[in-house]
């Protein structure tokens, strides 16, 4: 199985050569595509399906995958401590009549893949959703990892 | 499952699509993936565009260019920050061109979880027809 650690270097702080680091990555893809390296729109990535975006705000992680053509309840989601685990199956109906394909591209198979998030989530609280295709998991942190304001006393 | 023989899914690196005319609105367009069949009777395309809704979806033939436009919305709101980006969210586009006549008034169009079945029946001339000879 594979793990990814989602934020290898920097677990509680932005690292201050953060932006310095996405205009790096920005020069990196720019000399890619320049070299012909194709026009992928490099981003970071697992390299396994299906893709995800995760964002974050004080209360909770967003994640979302792009999951078109699989139905809801064949996508099994599990969430422990800051591990969180999809795994399912794309199957693509075969067509009962003699056919013949022009183009063959959107690819079938099973999927199991794991994130670590950055902090501890509240698993019994996770809320899934899905939509055209996209699956939208909200996750809310757990009250330890939640970000404090602290009144500066006088 | 050692009897069983399992095929991973591949994540395919979305290819971005030069467009044929300058784009209007900003933002990345994409190459939705596709299957396009056909039999005596009709020409299927299923297409992927995952976060294309009924109504961003535009699908126009004309002069036997099939074009398909889906149009994403961003679903992140301006409260959340980025942890992984993996995929951007853009303009699905991909234009085709058949070489078979289509009644246009036949086609039929579904979108369901984020894939598009696209259903072109051809028109009667096209099809295939026996023909016997005849013996003297």
């Amino acid at each position: 199985m594979l793990v990814r650690r989602v934020w290898p270097s920097r677990p509680t702080f932005d690292s201050p050569f953060a932006d310095f680091d996405s205009v790096r990555r920005e020069m990196l893809r720019l000399l890619d595509s320049a070299a012909g390296a194709g026009d992928t729109f490099g981003d970071v990535g697992a390299g396994v399906f299906p893709p995800m975006n995760i964002t974050q705000d004080n209360d909770n992680f967003y994640v979302r995958a792009e999951v078109p053509g699989i139905k809801p309840d064949e996508l099994s989601i599990s969430a422990v401590r800051n591990r969180l685990s999809l795994a399912g199956k794309r199957e693509i109906q075969r067509e009962h009549e003699r056919v013949s394909y022009h183009r063959r591209e959107r690819a079938e198979g099973s999927f199991n893949r794991t994130v670590t998030l950055p902090t501890e989530i509240d698993a019994d609280k996770v809320y899934a959703k899905y939509t055209d295709g996209i699956l939208t998991l909200t996750l809310p942190k757990s009250e330890e990892a939640k970000p404090r304001q602290i009144k500066v006393r006088t | 499952m050692a009897n069983q023989a399992r095929t991973e899914i591949q994540k395919t690196d979305r290819a971005g699509v030069p467009t044929v005319a300058e784009q209007t609105r900003s933002g990345a367009v994409y190459s939705p993936a596709v299957d396009i069949f056909e039999n005596d009777n009709s020409i299927t395309v299923l297409a992927d565009m995952p976060g294309v809704s009924a109504q961003d979806l535009q699908i126009d033939l004309r002069e036997s260019v099939l074009t398909l436009t889906g149009r994403v919305r961003t679903p992140e709101r301006p409260t959340e920050s980025d942890v992984l980006r993996e995929y951007r969210s853009g303009t699905f586009f991909r234009q085709f061109t058949l070489s078979e006549t289509i009644n246009q008034a036949g086609i039929d169009a579904k979108l369901t979880d984020g894939v598009l079945r696209l259903e072109l029946p051809k028109v009667e001339k096209a099809k295939p027809r026996q023909i016997t000879v005849r013996t003297s």
